[in-house]
């Protein structure tokens, strides 16, 4: 079986971003980029399906710029079989991302779509979802475990109570959450034989989407600086503080 | 900006990129499979795996030294966990041959993913380090059984290795050893001596030891001729490569050590039962020359070592000095004023730009090294490799020492700026100055690298070394003729240059005059100088490249890149002027330390 790995590259989660001086986003020059940690996530599942025998070809898809193209090579260092390019300057948006992501499942017909549950850059949440009611596949989102048998998966889901197994009639689309498995590294011989697998650019006209942005930002702030603490000298002193000047009990 | 405590990728990328050009290496044939995105792959990776597995046991191999218990080597497991990491990543094998299932990367890249390791955990990548020495060294002087049946499996990260050089009573002075090996009937001989100081010389975190043995065959010649290099294996190797018995090396003790406590350090005897079998490497009495040859990578290695030990305790008094606030700015009279962070006072920022250009300079120097290593063997143009191999032959010791003496240096201004606190063993900058007060002594002190280098490389082929970096450096002048604010800087650095020719060639015709005592008794300062000179060049190197950008550049990246300029600018202000009293002082023929005798102190 086939599997489709839509992947983002985000800025890295080490770097500490910071707002350009028009406040018009925060400013990437020069910063390190990476693979979202959460599509790192969603390739390590699909090597390991291939790797039990499951899965026959992982196909990484990404929406984005031609430096993009370095994180299909780590996907593909990673275990990916092929890899493409939706090539676009625009700033991608979940929308826009989701309707290429429809009309490359139409042309490659994948068994299943494992994809983050969100990126770390924007954090919306919205990607996996809204390619599942466009090509009204089943979803099961925030997955903590995958398993496929007999043309279903079963997908357990991290929610607010705890956890939920769902099953799901293939094809299918997963998000990954946090805990579904631990990434491994890209080795060295591996990142050499990913040069020589094929990676495919397409335009968004190729595809008939149209990925001009329907949200507009207006303006970006950096989140306020946290004060400086105080020490107290008695308990009652911060039972009055809390009651009186934070006013939360 | 970035908040990795080992490397700062966008500094990184500058000076592989925009100052040494990296990318311009795939356009040779060696390299012709890479290109940047491997480059920046191999990067990532192995700033991830020193992040995640060399750093996390950093401190607690510290606290608990090898442990030697039943003729054994007891180390931590992280250890060997990260050692099978790095292995298993392919970092052993990256320089190898695409055919041995090596990578081909560059040395220069190679560098790169060292530094990370090292700032990270110097003394479980020793071990590492100390295997690709002897694995290089057998590639250059193995016959092909001996790469076959020792080598390869270095590579493919099943055996590890040491140089068996030191013996209790013959450190520095190698013509003195006195192990000795008798040639046996069968082909190899038998061994018997005792080493000193041998880091990695027992544990079990690879299936063999490889040692390099340095001995004597009874016949030969008194001091440094008459020196013969052995191979010599922990556990016999049979034809088909299974192991079998253990040969007669035997641990006879582990030293406790001030810092590098990770790396066990051993003495060792061979022969003890008289059944020592060592391989003859190379020729019989051509030992150290062949162990010297390889050499050059392992002094880098150390010099990149002590650089990354330095910027490691940078970036982590960086850290600090943001956050801790204490004090008020001098005219700040008010008492209630809250009090600012430990950066914004002059003299906090005097000791982070002292540790930025010692450290980022010498990074620079060891990294242009790097890649002089790489033009030495695969440049396509045969003037290119010479011009290489005749200008590494002169780095090589001022890229081995310069950063052991001021990247130690860093360390203590790291220690001073986290004040009592750095002096505790609750923060790691005390932990990076004891590791790194290990590299101004091994691998040839630093008095040896500096007669080394004003004795033999600054004279070799009448001072044809000298002549070529002085080239280089004017060619660098040059392109600054149209720069107002670098100018100026390039006009010192061309009196500096002058002043560097002026003394040698004084010191040279002492040297020549046979008054040789004399001519290297201040041997110390004239590495200080070139060393100086070679990194304020670096300085300039980066300067220029900064400045070409910065009108260019977006907001975060002008503070990077000013903040180049500024270093280069407090480097040549504050720094570099100890070349004008090395000068004087050298130029003199100082006979100060000649003239005290053991009497006089």
């Amino acid at each position: 079986m086939k599997v489709l790995v839509p992947i983002k590259r985000v800025v890295d989660y080490n770097v500490k971003v910071r707002v350009k001086a028009d406040q018009s986003g925060v400013d990437l020059a020069n910063v390190k980029m990476a693979m979202n940690p959460f599509c790192e996530i969603a390739v390590e599942e699909a090597v390991r399906l291939k790797e039990k025998g499951v899965v026959t070809e992982i196909v990484v898809v990404t929406v984005g710029s031609k430096t993009a193209q370095e994180q299909l090579r780590t996907a593909m260092a990673l275990g990916a079989d092929r890899a493409i390019l939706v090539e676009t300057e625009e700033n991608t948006q979940p929308l826009g991302v989701a309707k290429a992501l429809k009309a490359l499942v139409e042309k490659e017909s994948p068994d299943l779509v494992i994809l983050g549950k969100q990126a770390i850059d924007d954090d919306n949440n919205q990607t996996g979802q809204m390619l599942a009611a466009l090509t009204g596949m089943p979803q099961g989102t925030f997955a903590s475990e995958v398993n496929v048998a007999d043309g279903k998966v079963s997908v357990t889901r991290e929610i607010d109570g705890g956890l939920q197994t769902v099953e799901l009639s293939l094809p299918a689309v997963v998000t990954t959450d946090l805990r579904l498995n631990e990434p491994r590294y890209a080795s060295l011989p591996n990142i050499m034989k990913a040069k020589k697998k094929p990676l495919d650019t397409v335009s968004p006209a190729d595809l008939g989407v149209d990925l001009t942005p329907r949200v507009k930002t207006l303006k970006v702030e950096p989140p306020a600086e946290r004060q400086a603490g105080i020490k107290v000298a008695s308990v009652e002193e911060l039972v009055d503080k809390l009651k009186n000047e934070a006013k939360v009990i | 900006m970035s908040d990795s405590p080992i490397m700062h990728r966008r500094h990184l990328d500058f000076l592989l990129y925009d100052v040494l050009n990296a990318d311009a290496l795939t356009r040779w044939p060696r390299f012709g499979d890479h290109s940047r995105d491997t480059f920046n792959a191999v990067l990532d990776l192995a700033h991830d795996l020193a992040l995640d597995t060399f750093l996390p046991h950093n401190r607690k191999a510290d606290l608990n030294e090898p442990r030697f218990e039943d003729g054994r080597v007891i180390l931590i497991p992280e250890v060997k966990q990260a050692l099978d990491a790095y292995v298993e990543a392919g970092f052993m094998s990256a320089m190898a041959d695409s055919d041995q299932g090596g990578m081909q990367l560059p040395f220069l890249i190679d560098s790169a993913a060292s530094a990370c390791f090292s700032a990270a955990n110097v003394s479980t990548f020793a071990y590492p380090m100390l295997a690709k020495g002897v694995a290089n060294l057998l590639s250059a002087h193995g016959t092909p059984a001996q790469q076959r049946l020792y080598r390869d499996p270095i590579i493919a990260g099943r055996f590890y290795g040491t140089m068996c050089l030191s013996e209790p009573q013959a450190g520095s002075s190698l013509g003195d050893l006195r192990t000795r090996a008798i040639r046996q009937p069968e082909g190899h001989y038998l061994l018997e001596g005792a080493k000193m100081w041998i880091s990695g010389g027992e544990h079990d975190l690879g299936e063999n030891i490889i040692h390099l043995v340095l001995a004597r065959l009874p016949d030969a010649p008194a001091g440094v001729r008459g020196i013969s290099l052995f191979l010599v294996p922990k556990y016999h190797v049979h034809d088909d490569g299974s192991l079998g018995e253990r040969n007669d090396v035997q641990l006879a003790g582990v030293n406790h050590k001030m810092g590098y406590r990770g790396t066990v350090n051993t003495f060792l005897k061979f022969g003890e039962q008289g059944r020592c079998i060592g391989y003859l490497v190379g020729r019989e009495n051509e030992g150290l020359a062949n162990m010297f040859h390889m050499m050059n990578e392992a002094r880098i290695g150390v010099g990149l070592g002590a650089t990354m030990l330095g910027y490691a305790g940078y970036l982590h008094s960086l850290e600090y000095a943001r956050e801790r606030t204490q004090g008020r700015h001098p005219d700040q009279k008010n008492p209630d004023a809250p009090p600012v962070p430990l950066i914004e006072h002059a003299d906090i920022r005097r000791m982070l730009l002292q540790q930025k250009t010692w450290t980022e300079g010498a990074q620079a120097l060891a990294f242009y090294g790097a890649r002089l290593v790489d033009e030495k063997a695969h440049a396509p143009e045969e003037k290119i490799r010479q011009d290489a191999a005749l200008l590494l032959d002169f780095l090589t010791p001022i890229i081995k020492a310069w950063p052991s003496e001021w990247c130690l240096r860093a360390n203590e201004q790291a220690i001073q700026i986290l004040g009592g606190y750095g002096y505790t063993r609750e923060y790691p900058v005390e932990q990076f100055y004891r590791d790194n007060r290990l590299n101004p002594i091994h691998e040839g002190t630093n008095g040896i690298q500096a007669m080394d280098l004003l004795g033999r490389k600054a004279m070799m082929q009448g001072g044809a070394a000298l002549t070529l970096l002085a080239q280089r450096i004017t060619a660098t002048l040059d392109t600054l003729r149209d720069n107002p604010r670098l100018q100026p800087l390039a006009v010192e650095m061309q009196g500096y240059l002058h002043l560097a020719g002026d003394t040698t060639a004084t010191l040279g015709q002492a040297l020549a005059r046979g008054e040789i005592r004399l001519g290297l008794a201040n041997a110390s300062h004239y590495l200080t100088l070139i060393g100086h000179l070679c990194v304020g060049w670096m300085w300039l190197k980066q300067a220029q490249v900064a400045s070409e950008k910065h009108p260019r550049a977006s907001d975060t990246d002008a503070d990077f890149l000013e903040g180049k300029i500024l270093a280069c600018e407090f480097f040549f202000r504050h720094e570099l002027p100890i070349i004008r009293h090395s000068a004087a002082l050298l130029k003199s023929l100082d006979d100060t330390t000649l003239k005290t005798t053991s009497a006089h102190l």
